[in-house]
C-alpha cells in the first residue's frame, strides 16, 4: 500500500533520514521504533507531506506522493496524528473534529463520520463543545486520534502517540488503536515505547539516528538484542 | 435632566455608534492579521478607495444606494485580494518589518493615485438624512444606519466564521498555521479568501462612513491610527478584544470630542492607549508568538 | 574607509559652497543634507529592527517646539533647539518606555510609532490657534532674517556649511554606535530578545537608548529644517507622508549601511525636483506615487537597498 524507497530528508542542512526504505501493506498495523532524535517524526511528515524529502521515492496505492500537493495527500487516504497532538486549542472539540472532514469528499459524510469517532471515543461526545486546549493529555489524544478518523483514511499515521501520557491512559489509546485497526484501517505507528507497540503492531521497523537498522514480525524483535542496541547501544 | 447631561448622553450615544463602525474596522484589520500574520497599514486607505467608488457611483452614475454599496464591497473585496497576491505574497517569508513596509508603500501609493485622479477636494456623497430628535438629543440617522449594517455585518462575519468550512478553516488556521495541510486545507486559498473578506468588510465600512463624512485622499489618517490603536490594544487577532477595544475608544473619541475640538478626542484616545500599556500590559500581550 | 579619499571628498564637500555658489544648486544640497541626516537619525534605530513608522513626530516636535518657543517666548533657537530635542527625547520616552517595558516589538511597535505620528499631526492641527494648524507656520524675521542670535541666516553658503557639520555629526554617531557595545547588545536584542536577556544585556534600557537618540536627531534635523526653510506645516514636516518617506529612502539607500541613507536623500529630492520641473504644479502626488511605488518593489526585490546590495557583492 505504502512504499518508501531510499528517502532522504532533513531540515537545511540536517540530515535526519538516510536512505529509509520501508513498506506498509493494507490492513497491516506497522510499528517504527527508535530513541529520541532518531528521525521517526521526520519520517512521518515527509509521508503526510509536511516536509518534502531531498532524495527517494514515497509511493501509495501507486500514486506518487512526491508529485502530490501536500494538501491533497490526506484526500489519498492518509491521515496523520501528529506529535504532540496539535489541536486547534481555543476551538471546541466538535470544531476540531470538523476540520479534520473539511475535505470535500468527507463533508457529505460527515454525520456518520461523526457518529464513528463519538462511538469510539464516547467521551468526546460529552465534552464535544469543551475547548480542546482545556483537555488533558489523554482526551487530547482521543480528540486527535478523531479528528484524524473524520476523513475515513485508509492509512492512519500516529505519531508517539503515548507521548507524556500516564500509563494508564496508555492502555486505553493503544487498545483503541486496536479496535481501529480491527475496523480495517492500516496503521502506522512511531513510538519509543517499544513494549506496548510490538505488542500490537504485526511488523516493525527500527530506526536510529536516520537509518533503519533491523526489521521483522514484532514477536522476533520483541526478545531480540537488536532493541536494546539501538537504545542503549550495548 | 440639565442640558448638561443631555449633551453628555448624546455623546456617549454617538460614542456607541462610532463604536460599532469602529468594530468592524478593527474586525477587518484583526482577520487579516490573524490567519496572515500580516498587518495591513494601507487598510484605510482601502476605505477611502470605497468611499471614492461610492461617491462614484452614487453621485456620478446615480446607482441607487444598495447597489452602489454591493459594488462597493466586492470592488474593495477584489482589491484586498489584489494586495494579497501583489505585495503580500511574495513576501510571506520575509521578515515582518519588510511586510509592513511593503504596506505602508502601498498606502503611500493609493494616496497619491488618488491625490492624482481624484484631487484634493472634499468630496461629500449629497446625501442628507434626517437626524432624529429623541429626548432632547439629536440623533443623526446615519449614524444609526452605520451602526446597524455595522452589527449586521459583524454578524454575518460571526456566522460565517462559525459554521462555515471555510470561516472554521480561518479560524484554523490562526491558531496552527503548520499542520492545515494535514486536513487537506491549501493555505494560499485560505489567505486570498481572508483578503477578499478584509476588503469586504472595509468596503462596507466605506459605504458606512461616506455617509457621514466626506473623501478626501487622506480621510484615511482619521481613522487609521485609531484603528490600529485598537487592535493593538485589544490583541491583534483578537476579535473579542478590538470588538470591545472599538468601543472603549469611540466613547473617548466621542466624550473628549465634546468639551473640545475633535482632535483633542484622538489625543485623548492615544494618551488613554499610553495609559493602558501600564496599566493592562496583559491585554496587549494577547499576540501570537 | 581608507583615510586618503575621504580626507578629499571632506575637503570637497567643505569648498564646494566657495567654488560653486549658484544659489539653487545650494539648495538642493542642502535639503540633501537636512533630510539626510532626518534618515540617518531614522535609521540608527531602524536598523536593530526598531522599526518606526512615526518619526514625523518627532520632526514635527523639533521643528514646531523651535518655532513657537522663538515666536511666542521670544527665545532664541539657540536655546530653543535644545529644549526642541529634549521635548523630542521626552514624547520618545513615553511611548517608547512602554512598549519596551511590556515587550511590544515588531509590528506592535511600528503601530504604536504610527499612531504616535498621527497623533502629533492631530495635535498641531488642534492647536491651530498657536501653531496655525494646516496652514503652516512661519517663525519671524529678525534683524531682516540674517542673524546669529536668531539662527537665520540669508546666504545659502552659511546653510550650506551648518548642514554639511550636522550631516557629518549624524555619521560620527553612526560610527560611534557602530563601534560601542551599544550596537551589539541590540543586534543581540534583535536577534532573539530572551536569550540576550538572559546573558545580562538589560533589553529596555539599551532599546531606550538607541530611541533616544535617533527620536533627538530627528528633532534636530526639524529644528534645522525650520530654520532654513523658514517656514513648516503639518505635512511637510510631520504627519505619515514624513515618517513613510524616511524609511523609503533608507530602505532604498541601504538601511544597514551608514551613507545608505544618503544615498537614500540624493533619491528622494532629485527625484521630487525632477518631477516638479518636468510636471509642474501636477506634481502634487506624482513624487508619493512613484516613492509608493518604488517602495513596494525594493521591499519585494531588493530589501537591502541601492547601497546595501551594491556593498553586499562587492564583499564577494
Amino acid at each position: 500500500m505504502l512504499e518508501l524507497t531510499r528517502v532522504r530528508a532533513g531540515y537545511g542542512s540536517f540530515q535526519a533520514l538516510f536512505d529509509v526504505s520501508l513498506e506498509v501493506r493494507r490492513g497491516e498495523a506497522v510499528g517504527v521504533i527508535g530513541p529520541n532524535g532518531a528521525g521517526k517524526t521526520t519520517l512521518m511528515r515527509v509521508i503526510s507531506g509536511l516536509i518534502r524529502p531531498t532524495a527517494g521515492s514515497i509511493v501509495m496505492e501507486r500514486v506518487d506522493l512526491l508529485a502530490t500537493p501536500p494538501h491533497r495527500i490526506v484526500e489519498i487516504g492518509i491521515a496523520h496524528v501528529p506529535e504532540s497532538r496539535r489541536l486547534f486549542p481555543r476551538m471546541t472539540v466538535e470544531d476540531n473534529l470538523k476540520m479534520g472532514g473539511f475535505l470535500p469528499a468527507a463533508r457529505p459524510k460527515a454525520r456518520r463520520r461523526f457518529d464513528f469517532v463519538y462511538e469510539l471515543f464516547p467521551l468526546l461526545r460529552e465534552r464535544r463543545r469543551q475547548l480542546a486546549g482545556s483537555m488533558s493529555g489523554g482526551e487530547q489524544q482521543m480528540c486527535a486520534i478523531g479528528r484524524a478518523l473524520m476523513s475515513e483514511p485508509k492509512l492512519l499515521l500516529l505519531d508517539e502517540p503515548s507521548a507524556g501520557l500516564a500509563p494508564v491512559v496508555v492502555d486505553l489509546v493503544f487498545a483503541l488503536v486496536q479496535r481501529i485497526r480491527a475496523g480495517g484501517v492500516t496503521v502506522l505507528i512511531v513510538e519509543q515505547n517499544v513494549q506496548q507497540v510490538l505488542r500490537i503492531v504485526d511488523r516493525a521497523y527500527v530506526l536510529k539516528a536516520g537509518s533503519i537498522r533491523a526489521a521483522g514480525a514484532a514477536a522476533e524483535l520483541r526478545d531480540s538484542a537488536i532493541i536494546r542496541e539501538a537504545y542503549l547501544g550495548v | 435632566m440639565g442640558i448638561f447631561d443631555v449633551y453628555l448622553l448624546e455623546a456617549l450615544i454617538n460614542g456607541v455608534l462610532l463604536g460599532g463602525v469602529l468594530a468592524l474596522l478593527s474586525l477587518g484589520l484583526n482577520l487579516v492579521f490573524g490567519v496572515i500574520d500580516v498587518v495591513w497599514i494601507c487598510y484605510a486607505e482601502l476605505i477611502m478607495l470605497g468611499m471614492y467608488a461610492m461617491y462614484f457611483l452614487s453621485r456620478v452614475y446615480h446607482a441607487p444606494m444598495v447597489l452602489a454599496a454591493a459594488i462597493c464591497i466586492v470592488t474593495v473585496g477584489v482589491l484586498g485580494v489584489l494586495l494579497h497576491v501583489v505585495v503580500i505574497a511574495p513576501l510571506l517569508g520575509a521578515a515582518p518589518i519588510n511586510q509592513l513596509l511593503a504596506t505602508g508603500g502601498v498606502l503611500f501609493f493609493l494616496q497619491s493615485a488618488a491625490t492624482i485622479l481624484f484631487g484634493i477636494e472634499f468630496k461629500n456623497l449629497g446625501v442628507r438624512l434626517p437626524v432624529l430628535k429623541v429626548a432632547g438629543m439629536f440623533i443623526s440617522y446615519a449614524r444609526l444606519l452605520a451602526f446597524g449594517a455595522a452589527l449586521i455585518g459583524m454578524v454575518l462575519v460571526y456566522l460565517f466564521l462559525r459554521r462555515t468550512y471555510t470561516g472554521t478553516a480561518i479560524r484554523a488556521i490562526a491558531q496552527d498555521r503548520q499542520i492545515m495541510t494535514l486536513m487537506g486545507v491549501d493555505s494560499r486559498r485560505i489567505y486570498v479568501i481572508t483578503s477578499a473578506l478584509g476588503g469586504g468588510l472595509a468596503g462596507l465600512a466605506a459605504c458606512l462612513l461616506v455617509l457621514q463624512y466626506d473623501v478626501h485622499p487622506f480621510v484615511g489618517l482619521s481613522f487609521g491610527p485609531i484603528t490600529f490603536l485598537i487592535c493593538v490594544l485589544g490583541g491583534l487577532g483578537n476579535f473579542g478584544g478590538g470588538f470591545v477595544a472599538a468601543f472603549v475608544f469611540a466613547e473617548i473619541i466621542s466624550v473628549g470630542g465634546l468639551y473640545l475640538d475633535l482632535e483633542w478626542g484622538y489625543v485623548f484616545a492615544f494618551a488613554f492607549f499610553i495609559a493602558m500599556m501600564f496599566v493592562r500590559p496583559q491585554g496587549l500581550l494577547a499576540r501570537r508568538s | 574607509m581608507r583615510r586618503g579619499p575621504a580626507v578629499l571628498g571632506a575637503a570637497a564637500l567643505v569648498a564646494l559652497p566657495f567654488v560653486y555658489a549658484a544659489p539653487y544648486p545650494l539648495h538642493i544640497a542642502i535639503l540633501i543634507l537636512i533630510w539626510s541626516f532626518a534618515y540617518t537619525s531614522w535609521s540608527a534605530m531602524g536598523r536593530f529592527g526598531l522599526t518606526s513608522l512615526g518619526h514625523g513626530g518627532f520632526m514635527g516636535t523639533g521643528a514646531y517646539v523651535t518655532a513657537l518657543l522663538w515666536n511666542r517666548g521670544g527665545v532664541s533657537p539657540w536655546l530653543g533647539i535644545p529644549v526642541a530635542l529634549l521635548a523630542g527625547a521626552l514624547l520618545a520616552v513615553l511611548v517608547a518606555y512602554p512598549c519596551f517595558r511590556y515587550r511590544i516589538t515588531g509590528h506592535y511597535f511600528a503601530l504604536v510609532t504610527l499612531a504616535l505620528g498621527g497623533i502629533v499631526l492631530q495635535v498641531i492641527t488642534a492647536t491651530r490657534d498657536y501653531t496655525g494648524g494646516s496652514l503652516g507656520y512661519t517663525p519671524e524675521r529678525y534683524q531682516g532674517g540674517s542673524s546669529l542670535y536668531a539662527l537665520q541666516f540669508g546666504g545659502k553658503t552659511t546653510w550650506y556649511l551648518i548642514a554639511l557639520a550636522v550631516w557629518a555629526a549624524g555619521l560620527y554617531v553612526w560610527y560611534r554606535v557602530d563601534g560601542s557595545m551599544l550596537r551589539y547588545a541590540l543586534e543581540a536584542i534583535s536577534e532573539d530578545e530572551d536569550a540576550a536577556a538572559a546573558t545580562g544585556v538589560h533589553v529596555t534600557a539599551e532599546k531606550l537608548k538607541i530611541t533616544v537618540v535617533s527620536a533627538a536627531m530627528t528633532a534636530l534635523a526639524g529644528a534645522l529644517y525650520c530654520q532654513y526653510q523658514m517656514f513648516i506645516s503639518p505635512d511637510t514636516v510631520s504627519g505619515i507622508s514624513v515618517s513613510l518617506q524616511m524609511v523609503f529612502a533608507a530602505v532604498v539607500g541601504g538601511l544597514y549601511v551608514a551613507l545608505g541613507p544618503t544615498v537614500g536623500a540624493v533619491i528622494t529630492i532629485l527625484m521630487a525636483e525632477v518631477l516638479r520641473i518636468s510636471v509642474g504644479t501636477r506634481a502634487v502626488g506624482w513624487d508619493n506615487l512613484v516613492y509608493g511605488a518604488l517602495l513596494v518593489v525594493f521591499i519585494v526585490f531588493l530589501p537591502k537597498g541601492i547601497l546595501g546590495t551594491v556593498l553586499a557583492h562587492r564583499q564577494r
